[in-house]
């Protein structure tokens, strides 16, 4: 049953991730996207992750596709042109990706784990929510907060550039 | 029964798409797009080692991922309009004067 569930979801997350690659029009690739983002939601949620879920849902979902749709609009871009929206280069990124797909499959294949497993067995991961924030808010403390001040620098970054500056007009950023 | 290798073959599969479509596409939206697909290939590899080593270190990794992940896309989206505004293009082959 979860196998049937986990090849229906694979199945869908992949052929919208390479229509997301394909297809000619930037608001049909983040709208590809989002379906990918939703499959990787239920993948999470095959993997007892339920928060992981939710958090993929209200973030890349809500907010980075949000932003990105919003870039597109703004930015009006519009279809590109047919024949024009590949690359010259399609012979080297092919040999690249079928490499990539050689080495690291057959180190998939090739691999075994040999590290001992850890203390949160499926009964404790029931309570899966409870069991991130615990480690979030005592094991993991630091790299919270360094994250948060990451967002921040973020937050302002973003601001600053996208700024026009006063007495000039529009197109002339800062060099 | 679904396995570890299930969950890798998947995520790497995922992968693949989303390096060939930032080698590929000449919009650079659509590269961002596709460096949101790698990003997700790589969480849902983490998530499935955590499942997996019945660890917790992984899907605490993918929380931090994910927050990585939005700050790029606010930045990379910011950097994106500036540039546009001042060079009237998104295609990055005509992106390549690191001065203005």
């Amino acid at each position: 049953m979860e196998q049937i569930f986990f090849y229906i979801f694979a199945i869908v997350a992949v052929a919208s991730a390479i229509a997301v690659i394909s297809v000619r029009n930037p608001v049909h690739s983040a709208m590809y996207l989002i379906v990918c983002f939703l499959q990787v939601a239920a993948i999470f949620i095959l993997l007892r992750s339920p928060f992981l879920a939710a958090v993929q849902v209200f973030i890349y979902v809500g907010a980075v596709m949000v932003l990105f749709l919003f870039a597109v609009m703004v930015l009006d871009i519009g279809k590109e042109s047919f024949g024009e929206h590949m690359h010259s280069q399609a012979i080297p990124a092919g040999i690249t990706v079928l490499g990539l797909l050689a080495v690291v499959g057959w180190l998939i294949s090739k691999g075994k784990i040999t590290v001992p497993l850890g203390k949160y067995t499926e009964e404790v991961l029931t309570k899966n929510t409870e069991v991130v924030g615990k480690s979030l808010y005592t094991q993991f403390i630091f790299p919270f907060e360094v994250v948060s001040l990451l967002l921040l620098i973020a937050l302002v970054g973003a601001i600053v550039l996208v700024m026009k500056e006063k007495g000039k007009g529009a197109g002339s950023t800062r060099p | 029964m679904l396995t570890l290798n299930h969950f890798l073959i998947l995520s790497f599969i995922l992968f693949s798409i989303g390096v060939a479509g930032v080698l590929l596409r000449r919009n650079i939206i659509i590269v961002l797009m596709s460096l949101e697909l790698i990003f997700n290939s790589v969480n849902i590899s983490l998530a499935a080692f955590a499942y997996y080593l019945q660890s917790i270190t992984g899907t605490v990794f993918v929380v931090f991922n994910i927050t990585v992940a939005a700050a790029e896309v606010a930045i990379g989206l910011a950097i994106l309009v500036a540039v546009y505004r001042t060079r009237k293009t998104v295609y990055v082959e005509e992106l390549k004067d690191m001065r203005y």
